[in-house]
């Protein structure tokens, strides 16, 4: 019965949030520059979920989620300009064609571990772009033009479905067997739980919501390019996780949040941005490795005395 | 003919690759982080040699040594402010605080000299050598003898000093050695100017070689290079050496098939390779992990 009610409380809330800015989009409140900024937003929100599932919940170290990013663009992009097929079509089509690539890239890479993990994620990553730039179909390096489609409705659900999936996978069986392998890999081996499964599963749930993303991504630009999608990318996606903390889904949220608006602020000065940006990371590293939030979410902080002893 | 060609050019490409790898290699054996600042201390190495030759009219020489100076004060900075507290952290933490200097290294740079790229000043007049009917530019000759003499420096270092046997004993047993009276701190720092002076030294004959350098140069030949220390076998020397050189002549016969535009695509794909067949490297020997 609580559950249902808690969940009946957040759909109230995002109904709440969606109809609000809306209705101040078509009253005008909130201009073209701040529309974009809120897509922007939910855009960086789905990148950064659906990298918390691989890093903080199943403790994969990929830092190469451009390129699952890239994928979905790109074929979203072809979809809709080249196909002319509808959006939503080309959104699906986009986010399971980011999952398959996911797949192929998840299990022969999901069986190293931590550093060498990371740079063939890396690896991953630029072959899918340096595909992209060597295929004259989709523009090479010039890039490919893309129909302006994306608006607020489409990126508030895909941020709406993108965390009730992966919370409710966090909170399933499942999850808690992602998060066992987080803790000791060698221990949740030991009782039984399959953990090249369940890393390639979370892999491709996280691929499949950066297709997703990407998809809106794609079409909220007028051109994508694969320069776009290179190191850099994936280090902005990592930075989201990292400050909002390794395992804190509402920790991410909240970083993509604030640094989107931060980065919005900054948009004339890069240089400085990027070095506030990487001050800030090693400053977390130093002084708090788990990140800002920890593993705790934002709902833990509302819960006063109601649960005893530490958890 | 053209083969042979190929041959030399992608042996002096793979010589910068295996300095930089053997910065690489040896802070990874010492204290097992992958040091992602490293390719951008190349890149400062290189434009120290490019301020040094162009601006202050110093001969290669000297400006070489100028920036395997610099670069080592460079490096031993870097792992005393930023890695020397995170030596009992974990793994991803202390990567995601390498991640985050090589970030800061770039754009620190950016931000004082702008982005745009340097014209490289011509140090030696380029001449081709007729060796037995193939074309050697007289470029490769120096750069191919400048890292083979800092390999052999770098052997004797390690084989026949004092310091080198530190970092040996290090590498092996941090706590045996600590125990053995070896000041671990210390070697760990030793080992990181050593790498950066490398690196430092890779990045003034890039610059000569490719006669253009940028501030985000450093980060495909610093990735390179990692793949370099990973295909010979990380934290092994000789290792290093041969994974750069043979990365270089990969890269150089991809590019004389035609498919240049898939040279870095070629070097992942080996990496990748390596990772899931042989994770150990050529060299390296097969260690079963403890629990």
């Amino acid at each position: 019965m609580k559950k249902s009610k808690v969940f009946w409380g957040y759909a109230v809330i995002a109904l709440v949030i969606y109809a609000v800015v809306q209705l101040l989009i078509t009253t005008g409140v909130i201009d073209i520059y701040y529309k974009n900024m809120l897509i922007t937003m939910c855009i960086n929100i789905m990148l950064a979920v659906s990298l918390h599932i691989v890093i903080g919940v199943t403790g994969q170290f990929s830092i190469g989620h451009a390129g699952f990013l890239a994928v979905g663009a790109y074929i979203s992009a072809i979809i809709t300009t080249k196909l002319m097929l509808p959006f939503p079509l080309a959104i699906l089509l986009g986010a399971v064609a980011a999952a398959i690539a996911g797949l192929i890239v998840g299990i022969p890479t999901l069986r190293l571990k931590g550093d060498y993990l990371a740079i063939a994620t890396l690896g991953f990553a630029e072959i899918i772009r340096i595909i992209f730039l060597n295929t004259d179909y989709v523009g090479g390096a010039a890039g490919m033009q893309v129909k302006y489609l994306s608006n607020w409705t489409y990126a508030f659900v895909g941020v709406v479905l993108t965390i009730l999936v992966i919370s409710n996978f966090t909170n399933s069986r499942h999850g808690r067997a992602c998060i066992s392998i987080r803790e000791d890999e060698v221990a949740a081996d030991a009782m039984g739980i399959n953990t090249t499964y369940y890393k390639v599963v979370a892999f491709v749930i996280g691929s499949f919501f950066a297709g997703l993303a990407g998809a809106i991504f794609a079409h909220n630009f007028y051109i994508i390019q694969p320069t776009t999608f290179g190191f850099l990318k994936s280090f902005d996606i990592l930075i989201y996780v990292v400050l909002g903390g390794l395992g804190s889904l509402s920790g991410s949220v909240i970083a993509a949040i604030f640094l989107t608006v931060v980065s919005a602020y900054l948009a004339n000065f890069p240089e400085t941005r990027m070095i506030i940006y990487s001050l800030v990371l090693i400053i977390v590293m130093l002084y708090r490795p788990t990140g800002l939030m920890g593993t705790k979410e934002i709902t833990d902080l509302f819960k006063f005395g109601k649960k005893g002893g530490t958890k | 003919m053209e083969w042979i060609q190929q041959l030399v050019n992608g042996i002096s490409l793979g010589s910068i690759y295996a300095l930089i790898a053997l910065g690489y290699t040896m802070v990874y054996g010492i204290i097992k982080l992958i040091n992602f600042a490293h390719g951008d201390v190349f890149m400062i190495g290189s434009f120290i040699g490019f301020y040094a030759i162009a601006r202050w009219e110093l001969g290669f020489f000297p400006a070489l040594l100028l920036a395997m100076t610099i670069c080592a004060i460079m490096g031993v900075l870097i792992e005393r402010i930023a890695y020397k507290r995170l030596r009992n952290a974990t793994r991803i933490a202390a990567l995601i605080t390498a991640i985050g200097v090589s970030l800061l290294i770039e754009y620190t740079t950016i931000f004082f000299r702008g982005a745009q790229p340097a014209a490289y000043p011509e140090v030696f007049k380029n001449k081709s050598l007729d060796i037995f009917g193939v074309q050697v530019s007289s470029t490769s000759i120096l750069i191919l003898s400048v890292a083979v003499v800092l390999m052999i420096l770098l052997q004797f270092i390690v084989h026949k000093t004092k310091i080198g046997k530190a970092m040996r004993a290090v590498s092996h047993d941090a706590d045996a050695a600590r125990l053995m009276g070896i000041n671990v701190d210390n070697t760990i720092s030793a080992t990181f100017a050593i790498g950066s002076a490398l690196a430092g030294a890779a990045g003034v004959i890039f610059g000569i070689y490719y006669t253009k350098i940028d501030p985000l140069m450093g980060v495909i030949p610093g990735v390179k290079a990692f793949i370099a220390a990973v295909l010979g076998g990380i934290g092994i020397i000789p290792g290093a050496m041969v994974g750069g050189m043979l990365l270089g002549v990969v890269e150089s016969l991809v590019s004389a098939l035609g498919f240049s535009l898939w040279r870095d695509a070629a070097a992942f794909v080996i990496l990748i390779l390596i990772l899931i067949f042989r994770p150990s490297g050529i060299f390296g020997k097969n260690a079963r992990e403890k629990v």
